[in-house]
């Protein structure tokens, strides 16, 4: 176990250095930082000297890959890849368009995007399980029936209609929250509330039918019959034995987003005015800040390749039976 | 006579290429047993008609919309002779504009709420004596030839409605005649007995669900259709246009996105999956580390990052589009070339590990022992057993790709903002949220455009699943 995590953690730099050439390959050689600087400063009368200037103030005037007239190992170091890619490795991230450095941006943004991010995503794995636990229950009944259809038509919602109905109903009609808006410290609940109950709203649909279909799956099982011929209430055998068991499945969809909630919701917090790192990468890409997205890129990946990690040793802590190798 | 040049986009050539493709399986797929056994379960399911038929209707608008055209301008006077050959309009319209003729040209000043007659804001009139007050102008089409709106609005409106009633009843009977007739002749019983076999479900198909869904469907269409050619059904929008015109033209956007990604999604998964599952090795290996550096940048990020730049080389080439058109509509593709790109990762991983199973197969090592070479095998012995999970894949990928493509359009790196879709229509409704009081025909009309579509799409494809999934109870 401990030489499979130590190949997964030696894996993960490989992983970076491929999404970092990916991110490379993006936005320095599909265009050549002329083409952006020619678009930044305005498409049409540009000289180029304004060219060579925006190049210089943002280190984007030196070679690509390879710098032969430097010396040593300068021809590598000098390079744009090396400034602007190879840096992120260290958290250093460089700066914005708008000159603010961006590591501090993050440190920052990252406190609103979680208080945002996490109750959402605890509270929406709370009531999802106990809703599809509940059409378990009731499996085959009526219920159930309606439980679904209800599941399929809450999914083919579009997710803009939640938020959009939400603050429509709740802040303009029954003004009970702020419609948008961040507070420091505990102020910031109020603000808070209103996001977190529609994005567990919005995610109940597709979510609870997938763990439905994962529980009644468990709950055929010969163990399961056995735990009700002992005696054991439907309840009992529903919350002790399926749950349980169906954790696998489960751990897999659901561990590997829990890094990746210090990123925000790019959706919700813009729409409701929080200032977390999601409206931070939304801002940079109407205003085409690209040194921001990628850093954002850079930093998404890494959270995800930490919740795969962490997805694989919680396959371990769940079920004894898988052995990592 | 106005003469026309068909123009032909890129992706209506992909999108009747695809229904071309799509006719050419479905006659394959007549010959094996196990197909028609799988698409004779979906025939005969309820739900899986009254989707089908659903969603046959939105594909046959877009399919109108996808026709292509320029009209010729008539040149003016006298070097009309001379100038006979060449100008054609930028403007590039569709069959469905065609069609839709009255809905597109009939442009009011700005918003008017559905069945109006007044526009919806005020605005300074001058009166027959030249004195100036603030009043809702009436609109210039909608209500435009009643007398005295106040009064005769709600009788105009009701007896179109019921004309609109009629005409559909009407038409639904002349179809539900044809049907049966043709239930009744195939199974060469009298029109009675056919009827009781359709009303019964034994006609084979589910003859009647998808007979009541046309019933809803034209009971909508026929007071609609009634109703629009003399008032804005669904109101008009921040610049006067339809928003009953501005739905029927997003359809084609939704369904761009949803098929044409699938072209790019398809060869690269269906072909990485299986060979790196087949071969294994240090191809295996490859192809794993490819998609696992794929997934692991957020969806929408490098969505982002790949429309941003894709943007740059647009934006510095202009003199590769004719028209407008042309790079709204290469941008849309180049726009589901991205979200291809992005999300083959999943079926891949999906025909990684089934090819994994099935190399363990007798039939397929039975295969290898007589010699039979790797690419045959693949071709012959290993997708074919996958193509019930390709197929229910692309079904199901389908109403995730409409529902992203509102979502992107909000971030801003969706489709171009002069093509009609329902993520610009909501985009451009969200802003006037705020207005008192609110303006909400075009928000409500694209939600609801939007969620028949992925509502029908997604029953849809839980009825192929359950068809063509063996382990499915």
């Amino acid at each position: 176990m401990f030489a499979y995590i130590v190949r997964r953690l030696l894996y993960a730099p490989l992983i970076l250095i491929g999404v970092n050439l990916l991110t490379f390959a993006l936005f320095f050689v599909v265009n050549t930082p002329d083409d952006m600087a020619r678009m930044q400063l305005g498409a049409k009368r540009v000289t180029p000297e304004a060219i060579e200037r925006w190049k210089v103030e943002r280190g984007y005037d030196k070679p690509l890959l390879f710098d032969g007239a430097a010396e040593g190992t300068q021809k590598l170091t000098h390079t744009i890849f090396f400034e602007k890619s190879l840096r992120m490795f260290v958290f250093d991230f460089g700066r914005a368009d708008d000159g603010r450095d961006i590591a501090n941006e993050l440190k920052t943004r990252m406190g609103p995007s979680l208080a945002i991010a996490l109750p959402t995503f605890v509270l929406g794995l709370f009531v999802t399980v106990c809703f599809a636990l509940l059409l378990v229950f009731f499996r085959a009944s009526y219920l159930d029936f309606w439980g679904v259809v209800m599941c399929v038509a809450m999914m083919s919602i579009s997710g803009l209609f939640y938020i959009i109905g939400g603050q429509w109903l709740v802040s303009k009609v029954w003004h009970l929250v702020p419609i948008s808006g961040y507070g420091a410290g505990l102020d910031a609940g109020r603000f808070l509330v209103l996001p977190v109950v529609i994005g567990v709203i919005a995610g109940i649909g597709g979510s609870a039918r997938w763990y439905r279909t994962i529980f009644l799956e468990e709950a055929g099982r010969d163990y399961v019959r056995t735990a009700r011929a002992k005696g054991l209430s439907e309840l009992q055998a529903l919350f002790r034995h399926v749950l349980k068991n169906a954790m696998i499945p489960i751990l897999t969809g659901v561990v590997v987003v829990i890094p990746s909630l210090f990123m925000g919701s790019l959706i919700y917090e813009s729409f409701f005015g929080i200032p977390g790192l999601g409206s931070y990468t939304i801002d940079a890409i109407n205003s085409q800040d690209f040194p921001v997205v990628r850093a954002m890129v850079f930093i998404g990946s890494l959270l995800y390749i930490v919740g795969l990690i962490l997805t694989d040793l919680s396959y371990t802590l769940v079920d004894p039976r898988v052995r990592l190798e | 006579m106005m003469g026309f040049q068909p123009v032909v986009l890129w992706t209506d050539l992909l999108l009747f290429g695809l229904l071309g493709c799509i006719v050419l399986a479905a006659w394959s797929a007549r010959r094996s047993e196990p197909m028609r056994a799988a698409w004779g379960r979906v025939g005969a399911s309820g739900v899986g008609m009254t989707s089908l038929t659903l969603l046959l209707i939105f594909v046959l608008v877009g399919l109108v919309d996808s026709l292509h055209y320029r009209e010729r301008l008539e040149p003016a006077g006298a070097e009309a002779a001379e100038a006979r050959k060449a100008q054609l309009s930028t403007e590039v319209r569709s069959a469905l504009d065609a069609l839709a003729e009255p809905l597109r040209t009939r442009v009011e000043k700005t918003y008017s709420a559905p069945l109006a007659w007044q526009l919806f804001s005020k605005q300074t009139v001058e009166g027959k004596d030249g004195t100036q007050h603030r009043e809702f102008p009436r609109l210039k089409y909608g209500g435009a030839g009643l007398q005295y709106p106040e009064q005769d609005l709600a009788g105009d409106v009701t007896g179109r409605i019921a004309i609109g009633l009629a005409a559909a009843a009407g038409g639904w009977l002349v179809l539900a005649g044809v049907v049966v007739a043709l239930v009744a002749r195939s199974r060469r019983v009298p029109f009675g007995a056919g009827w009781r076999a359709v009303w019964r479900g034994k006609g084979g198909l589910a003859w009647r669900a998808m007979l009541l869904t046309l019933a809803g469907v034209l009971l909508l269409v026929g007071p609609i259709t009634a109703l629009a050619t003399e008032y804005h059904v669904f109101g008009t929008d921040k610049v006067g246009q339809d928003v009953l015109f501005l739905t029927l033209k997003s359809i084609r956007t939704a369904l761009v996105i949803g098929t044409l990604t699938t072209l790019v999604t398809l060869p690269l998964a269906v072909a990485l999956g299986i060979v790196a599952g087949y071969l294994g090795g240090w191809v295996d290996d490859v192809i794993q580390y490819v998609y696992t550096v794929l997934n692991s940048i957020p969806g929408v990020l490098l969505i982002a990052a790949a429309v941003l730049m894709m943007q740059v080389v647009i934006d510095t080439h202009p003199e590769w589009f004719e028209t407008a058109a042309e790079r709204a509509d290469a941008r849309l593709l180049a726009l589901c070339l991205i979200l291809g790109m992005t999300s083959w990762t999943g079926l891949c991983r999906l025909l990684r590990g089934e090819t994994l199973k099935l190399r363990e197969l007798e039939y397929v090592q039975a295969a290898r022992a007589f010699g039979v070479s790797t690419t045959r095998i693949l071709a012959r012995h290993v997708l074919p057993n996958l193509m019930h999970l390709v197929l229910i894949a692309l079904v199901m990928d389908f109403s995730g790709l409409v529902l992203a493509e509102a979502v992107l359009s909000y971030v801003g790196i969706g489709v171009d903002p002069n093509t009609i879709s329902f993520g610009t229509m909501i985009n451009a409704a969200r802003m006037e949220l705020a207005r008192e009081p609110m303006v909400w025909w075009s928000l409500v009309a694209a939600f609801i455009f939007m969620f028949v579509l992925v509502l029908a799409a997604n029953l849809f494809a839980d009825v192929v699943r359950d068809a063509f999934d063996p382990r499915a109870s």
